[in-house]
């Protein structure tokens, strides 16, 4: 039982983290783009949403770190031993991001434009590269010699599961972000950054969930274990076709120029919900396994006394922390004040 | 080389990157809060301009302070699994904990920043202040960790399985109060003495206008005082870890003190290097009797020497410079921001410029202070990674592939470093100070 509410608390922080992360990294992706094109309006819209916001998105992933090795400390020996490459690559780049996100904002605009390149498209890899640890944890890719495991790279660049996941990850990136700004843009008013990111979330959105199908596919050849246990929760992935679509139909009616806020409002939420449903189907298949077929859930739980606790922080915490996350919210996603200035 | 000594080496070097950054997000912040309180009490505006430029200096440092801590958290528990097993069982509520403290500095941080136009006086102070505690309390909180390594409690390891685990008296290990405060301490302390070098460097260079040099030498007064009065309560608590070395791992302070036989009445030795064949400190200087009173209040107060440990269990023996140069940096400041005292509240004069001189090396000795103080501790307490509990070769990944990872991390150290001081060192030169202060007298008339 409480293995289950840990793993529940860790997936809810991966699925968090995974819409804030994409939000974020798209934002920055979006942000360079436009940048000293003429439309400037959109890259102030997209920084107007990053300034404040990367470094709250970047303590999720600390917390995910936290949370893994605090729970499941037993997990962590093996998903440190596989990951410790593409765990070293991803910290490299964020570093490398977020450094020359700040830097970006405090050098002459001579050197921006550089400078938010590097962080834009370094940025648009992370999620790229955190997604892979999900077909890594499939057990395809893990070699096992005496007594412990180790990471068959080359399977990896042969896989098509590991090529759709990335795929995936950042098409999802460039498509809820777009969605999230225009909504932005529409609280804000502004025409431009209004139009140029409704078209991209237009574009991408549908590809995203091609694929999404490719994803399933290649997971029926290359993870059969973790196919057969998909099928049974196909409400769940209908549900979230349905969100999908009824998200989309509402982003084609929508006028394009900024108007009422909810109709963007709704279909972000409509795909922020497509995305849940598809990620409680897919975690509740991989369930027991962590990483199949050695780790699982109860096999790397940390010790009762630990996980009281740790649960008691975490109330105590979030209580704590919920005042000012209102306040952060009220301050820059909802003030007109602030989401309006020209830059 | 093998794979521990390139662990070590590749984790030494993300924390001694990561705790410049670290420790002026922790002593910068505090310096803010001070001008902007300053500000409210006098309502004169150097106070505001000085918040509002050390904040924006602050802004850049987070840049690299944030993700370089992000790359030491995932490298603990990367490189070194066998000890994270530990930390997962018996002392994951500091990390737990310190995420929240994260979540706080992240969210009145951009609050502070982004939201300061709309928000009255009191309510960004408030913010302020809780940036401060944040990044207080995550440096207490790491720190927490750091000195459950030296002096674990909480749990035993029996056939290498942990049991008896109770989590919050491995919180409350015997060395977690003194460890916190000084690392808390000597953060500000390192805070208030950038503001000393950066004041007293504008103050050197031939500058025109009387108006600049009054906003620098107010900045200046601020940071001797702060800086003065940390640097006190630093010696004071300094002495205090040692006496707890002496307690709790006896043959860390034989190492930083090069004491190979035990004694009573043992002489401090200043200086010098240990040598491991003769068996004592050479070209050091002795003062005799000072040591065992430094170790418990008395003079015949018995230290133990390195001869009674067996010789696998020696710290490295160049803890002992490590640990002068930490005191040295303690005691020089100490005694420049008495001096500075004296000459600005005794004899009501300006600091004369060698005075000033000494203050512009102040900042990197500072720093240079938490760097040997921080190597000491770590590299003081092999080759144990929990002491007497679990030596760091077991802790270590059996994963290949360090080497490239050394040299990858090495260079993004490089390239961060380098750019934040161009990065820093343009913006306040495309910034410069006498067009604001000329625009704040303006408005005021
Ligand atoms: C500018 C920084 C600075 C200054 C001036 C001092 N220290 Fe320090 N010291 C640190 C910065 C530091 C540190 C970097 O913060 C350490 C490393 C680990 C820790 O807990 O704090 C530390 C550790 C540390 C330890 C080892 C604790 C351990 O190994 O667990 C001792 C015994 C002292 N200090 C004692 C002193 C004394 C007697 C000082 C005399 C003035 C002094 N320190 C000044
Ligand atoms: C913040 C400043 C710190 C610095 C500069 C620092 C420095 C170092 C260095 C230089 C090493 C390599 C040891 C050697 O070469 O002999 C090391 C190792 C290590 N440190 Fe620290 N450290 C710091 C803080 C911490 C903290 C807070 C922790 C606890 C979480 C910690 C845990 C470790 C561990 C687990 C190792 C590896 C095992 C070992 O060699 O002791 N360090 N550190
Ligand atoms: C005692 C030495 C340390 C101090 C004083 C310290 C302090 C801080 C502070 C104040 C921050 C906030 C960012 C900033 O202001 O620069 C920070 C960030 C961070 N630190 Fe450290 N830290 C220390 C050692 C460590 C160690 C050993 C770890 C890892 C095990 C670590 C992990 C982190 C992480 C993950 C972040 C990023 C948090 C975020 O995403 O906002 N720190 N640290």
């Amino acid at each position: 039982m409480n293995e289950l509410i840990a793993i529940t608390l860790l997936w809810g922080f991966v699925v968090v983290y995974s819409v804030a992360a994409t939000i974020d990294f798209g934002s920055g992706f979006y942000s360079m783009l436009y940048k000293g094109k003429g439309q400037s309006r959109a890259t102030t819209i997209a920084n107007r949403y990053l300034s404040p916001s990367w470094k709250v998105t970047n303590v999720f992933i600390v917390m995910i770190v936290v949370a893994l090795f605090s729970f499941f400390p037993g997990a962590s020996f093996a998903l440190g031993t596989v990951l410790l490459i593409p765990g070293s690559l991803i910290v490299l780049l964020l570093a490398i991001r977020s450094a020359f996100l700040v830097f970006s904002s405090s050098v002459h605009p001579r050197h921006q434009q550089g400078l938010a390149i590097i962080s834009g498209i370094s940025g648009l890899c992370i999620p790229a590269l955190l997604i892979v640890v999900l077909p890594i944890t499939h057990g395809r890719f893990i070699g096992q010699s005496a007594n412990q495991s180790y990471l068959i790279a080359e399977r990896i660049f042969t896989s098509a599961s590991v090529y759709s996941f990335i795929v995936f990850a950042v098409l999802s990136t460039l498509f809820l972000s777009a969605l999230l700004l225009a909504d932005y843009s529409n609280v804000a008013k502004s025409s431009e950054a209004y139009r140029l990111y409704r078209k991209n979330a237009l574009i991408t959105g549908p590809f995203s969930l091609l694929a999404a199908l490719a994803i399933f596919g290649s997971i029926r050849s290359e993870a059969s274990w973790l196919y057969s246990e998909l099928v049974t929760f196909k409400p769940w992935l209908f549900a979230s076709l349905l969100c999908f679509i009824l998200g989309y139909v509402l982003l084609i009616f929508m006028k394009n120029r900024p108007g009422r806020i909810w109709k963007p409002r709704l279909a972000v939420i409509f795909t922020i919900f497509q995305y849940l449903f598809a990620s409680y189907a897919y975690g509740r298949a991989h369930l027991p396994y962590m990483i199949y077929p050695h780790v699982t859930i109860a096999s790397g739980f940390t010790t009762p006394s630990t996980f009281k606790a740790l649960f008691a922080t975490y109330i105590v915490g979030f209580i704590v922390l919920v005042p000012g996350f209102y306040l952060f919210w009220r301050l820059f996603m909802k003030d007109r004040r602030y989401i309006e200035q020209e830059d | 080389m093998d794979d521990l000594v390139i662990a070590r080496s590749l984790f030494g070097m993300t924390m001694g990157v990561h705790i410049i950054f670290a420790t002026l997000g922790v002593g910068l912040p505090v310096m803010i809060l001070i001008s902007e309180l300053l500000f409210q009490k006098t309502k004169h505006p150097d106070y505001a301009l000085m918040a509002d430029r050390w904040t924006r200096g602050f802004a850049v440092i987070l840049g690299v302070g944030i993700p370089t801590g992000t790359i030491a958290g995932v490298q603990l528990a990367l490189l070194w699994p066998g000890f994270m097993e530990v930390v997962g069982k018996v002392i994951s509520l500091p990390f737990q904990i310190e995420v929240f403290a994260f979540f706080l500095e992240a969210l009145f941080m951009s609050i502070y920043v982004y939201a300061a136009d709309r928000l009255s006086p009191w309510l960004r102070i408030l913010s302020l202040f809780f940036v401060c505690i944040g990044a207080l309390a995550s440096a207490v909180l790491i720190t927490n960790v750091h000195a459950f390594e030296g002096t674990p409690a909480g749990f035993t390891i029996a056939n290498g399985e942990i049991l008896a685990v109770d989590p919050w008296k491995a919180f409350f290990n015997p060395s977690f109060a003194v460890t916190a405060v000084h690392v808390a301490l000597t953060a500000i302390m390192t805070g208030a003495f950038f503001i000393a070098m950066i004041a007293s460097y504008k103050l050197l260079k031939k500058s025109p206008k009387e108006r600049t040099k009054q906003f620098h030498r107010k900045a200046l007064r601020m940071a001797v005082i702060t800086g003065g009065v940390f640097a006190l309560l630093t010696s004071l608590n300094g002495h205090e870890s040692a006496q707890h070395l002496h307690h709790y791992q006896p043959e860390k302070l034989a190492a930083a003190e090069g004491l190979f036989d035990t004694t009573t009445y043992a002489p401090l030795t200043i200086g010098g290097f240990t040598d491991r064949e003769t068996q004592e400190v050479k070209f050091g200087i002795e003062i005799p009797w000072a040591l065992s009173f430094l170790a418990n209040n008395s003079f015949d107060e018995e230290v133990l020497g390195l001869n009674d440990f067996p010789e696998e269990w020696w710290p490295p023996l160049f803890s002992h410079t490590l640990f002068n140069t930490m005191v040295f940096a303690g005691g020089f400041l100490l005694f420049w921001a008495l001096l500075a005292a004296f000459y600005l509240f005794i004899r009501k004069k300006q600091l004369p410029r060698w005075m000033l001189v000494g203050f512009v090396a102040s900042g990197p000795i500072a720093l240079i202070g938490i760097e040997t103080g921080w190597i000491f501790a770590c590299s003081g307490r092999q080759p144990w990674v929990i002491y007497r509990m679990m030596k760091t070769s077991e802790a270590v990944t059996t994963s290949s592939g360090l080497p490239t990872m050394f040299v990858a991390f090495l260079c993004i150290y490089i390239v961060l470093v380098v750019t934040v001081i161009i990065v820093l060192h343009h913006y306040f030169k495309r910034n410069p100070l006498e067009p604001l202060l000329i625009k704040e007298e303006r408005t005021h008339e």
